[in-house]
């Protein structure tokens, strides 16, 4: 800043020539510039204290794999032969070369459907846990900010929100979620909605713990002080804080999420046309196949909620002890 | 120590809690609090009940758009049996005439008629508690003494290879869905497919050949050691994670040094001192936690064919039977409901820096 200021009100002829005694030039560092090169090491320190978590990095490699797969299925998985009349093989075929994983009652390949459905489980798992962390979070924020500075009226809104994440937070969630996916009109958004709209209590209490011990520091009295408004201080100052929690939670959300979506789908909640591992397994349930001793076809695709599942807690309980430095080597 | 009252109150779940007043130890006072404890845990339990009833009623009722459509989707329904059902479900009244009638019903323990089996939700409900009860009842003990057990062990030196090895396994069984295991194990141990003999039936809860008392008690014991075997699984590794950060937080407490102190033995300190303390905050988790009994419940029944309200519930799903789906979950709800209530009155008993 003071470098600029010097230099400003100098004509510009002479800024071009090299003061002969003048301060040496100072490459320009603006605000913005020193935030981005301050984010970008916190970034590398993050990434460094991640690294030396073992489990985590395992939990990570194996989500790209498992990501990269998904999102390359149509290059190696052909389409038609995921449909019932399309299917290439015989009836329930044994593990082979060619099938290595077996064939289902209709004769597809159960590689291929499990590859496949990776894609709805997925996106449904993320999408539902968007959902929630969203919707937990603007509670959280809300119920912690306006129950330590809200007067009268916040306090009574705070009360009331948490009574509400309660209420959610006992109910039985899957009978909830079964119950909105019952009554709404089947497809994946449904899926999505019913699971988002059940799993955000625990992060809802969590931020609301957070926002409470961040709305207590000076620099939130300061804004206050200075006339930020409840606007202001939740997303200026509340929100940055807490989301490093928010990450760690997100991560492990992700984990419930893709169990809720296969099992919605084992309950015959989800949408018959689409495969997802919960669909597979549904499938293979009416199909009797699991008292006949099937069992290559309802291995791989619940082995694959595991994996998925187990992947994404490591992550997120490494996440958790990066950013919550009492938790390290307790994991 | 380390648990305040305010603290070890938080995670009943009931929102604010009044902060005792530190009164003397004057009789009337101190019934006078009791009472105030009480009246506003029974407070907070009806208002919850009552979001139930509304919930149920706006699940249900509203949501649909038309609950009689959305049950005869797709099938040979004629006009009359529609219109049979509209006047059953109450259709043709106002939306809150609807709601009262709906309502008073629920007080007076009526929960509708099923669509599906002609009788009345209640009667079914009544006719597979039992089977409910002891399936669940079953899974929660064993899990919840597993869970106590060996989080006790893997809290009390964190970071070892015990801990290690537990929390993996603890892990792996919560990352597994419920459904997904039980399948497994009915491919593995009764399938009777490959070199394992079917070991255990694939379902029901007991053999319709089985006469006389004790052949009846032999036979539901194996039908129900997969389903209990699946539902411990899945719901001990959250015991154990409550357990062992109940137990870590209390090791530092200085009643522990002082025990070590006198000489005690390590395994003495633990099962003696810290043990007793750390169960007191994990006893309202486990209660709060009940609510994924019911889920794992509804699973393992579907799973295993086993005649209770789980199987029930699916059985109305697949239809759909909306009047049986509707009536379950009042009923599942409002049962997690009273366990907390319940929770929270005895909890003072048992701690008595709670008591009000």
């Amino acid at each position: 800043m003071s470098t600029s200021e010097h230099r400003n009100p100098r004509p510009r002829a002479h800024r071009t020539e090299p003061a002969p005694d003048g301060p040496p030039p100072v490459p320009e560092v603006s605000a913005r510039a020193l935030a981005r090169r301050r984010r970008r090491e916190a970034l590398a320190r993050f990434a460094r204290e991640y690294a030396r978590n073992r489990a985590g990095l395992v939990g990570l490699a194996s989500l790209l794999t498992i990501g990269l797969l998904a999102l390359t299925a149509p290059l190696f998985v052909d389409q038609a032969h995921l449909t019932i009349t399309g299917a290439p093989g015989e009836s329930y075929q044994p593990p082979s070369w060619e099938y290595p994983l077996g064939t289902d009652n209709f004769g597809r390949s159960v590689l291929d459907l499990v590859v496949w459905g990776a894609r709805v489980s997925l996106t449904v798992g993320l999408l539902a846990t968007f959902v929630s962390v969203t919707l937990g979070t603007l509670i959280g924020v809300t119920a912690g900010h306006f129950g330590s500075s809200g007067g009268v009226g916040g306090r009574i809104v705070s009360a009331v929100l948490m009574r509400i994440t309660d209420w959610f937070l006992v109910l039985p969630t899957l009978v909830l979620a079964v119950a909105l996916a019952a009554v709404l009109p089947r497809g994946i958004g449904t899926i999505i909605i019913a699971i988002g709209l059940t799993v955000w209590p625990p992060t809802a209490r969590l931020v609301r713990a957070q926002t409470l011990a961040v709305e207590a520091r000076p620099y939130v009295e300061r804004a206050r002080a200075l006339g930020g408004g409840h606007a202001h201080v939740m997303g200026w100052h509340v929100l940055p804080n807490v989301m490093p929690v928010v990450l760690a939670q997100t991560t492990l959300l992700v984990a419930t999420s893709i169990i809720a979506e296969s099992t919605l789908a084992f309950l015959g909640m989800g949408d018959p046309t689409t495969i997802s591992w919960g669909g597979i397994l549904e499938a293979a349930r009416t199909a009797g196949a699991i008292s006949a001793g099937i069992w290559w076809y309802m291995i791989p695709p619940g082995l694959a909620i595991a994996v998925v599942a187990l992947s994404f807690t490591l992550c997120g309980r490494a996440v958790e002890s990066v950013i919550n430095p009492r938790l390290r080597g307790q994991s | 120590m380390t648990t305040t009252p305010t603290e070890a109150d938080e995670p009943s779940g009931a929102g604010t809690t009044d902060v005792p007043a530190p009164a003397g130890p004057t009789g009337s006072g101190r019934a006078a609090r009791v009472l105030t404890y009480v009246l506003g845990r029974l407070t907070t339990a009806v208002v919850s009940l009552f979001a139930v009833i509304v919930a149920g009623f706006f699940l249900f009722r509203i949501l649909p758009g038309d609950p009689v459509r959305a049950m005869t989707e797709g099938r040979e329904v004629s006009a009359e049996q529609r219109e049979e059902l509209r006047r059953q479900f109450g259709l043709d009244q106002p939306l809150w005439q609807q709601f009262l009638d709906y309502a008073a019903g629920l007080l007076r323990l009526d929960l509708g008629t099923s669509f599906q089996y002609r009788e009345p939700v209640v009667d079914l409900i009544l006719e597979r508690l039992g089977p409910t009860l002891l399936l669940a009842g079953t899974g929660t003990v064993i899990a919840a003494l597993l869970g106590l057990f060996l989080g006790a062990r893997a809290g009390w030196k964190p970071g070892g290879r015990g801990d290690r090895v537990n929390t993996a396994v603890a892990l792996f069984f919560w990352s597994v869905p419920t459904f997904w295991l039980g399948l497994l194990l009915i491919v593995l141990l009764s399938s009777g497919r490959g070199f394992m003999p079917g070991l255990f039936p694939t379902g029901g809860m007991v053999d319709p050949r089985a006469s006389g008392t004790l052949e009846t008690v032999l036979s539901t014991a194996q039908h129900m050691v997969l389903p209990v075997v699946t539902m411990v699984a899945v719901i001990y590794a959250q015991y154990l994670m409550i357990m062992r950060s109940s137990l870590m937080d209390e090791k530092g407490a200085d009643y522990l040094t002082t025990a070590r102190a006198k000489g005690l033995r390590d395994t003495l300190v633990r099962r003696r001192h810290a043990v007793p303390n750390a169960l007191l905050p994990t006893v309202t988790l486990i209660f709060l936690n009940l609510g994924q009994v019911v889920s794992g419940v509804i699973l393992v029944e579907t799973v295993f064919s086993w005649p209770g309200l789980g199987q029930l519930f699916y059985s109305g799903l697949r239809v759909p039977d909306l009047g049986l789906v509707q009536g379950l979950f009042v009923v599942f709800a409002a049962s997690v409901i009273l366990m907390n209530l319940l929770a929270d009155l005895v909890y003072p008993l048992l701690d008595p820096r709670v008591r009000p």
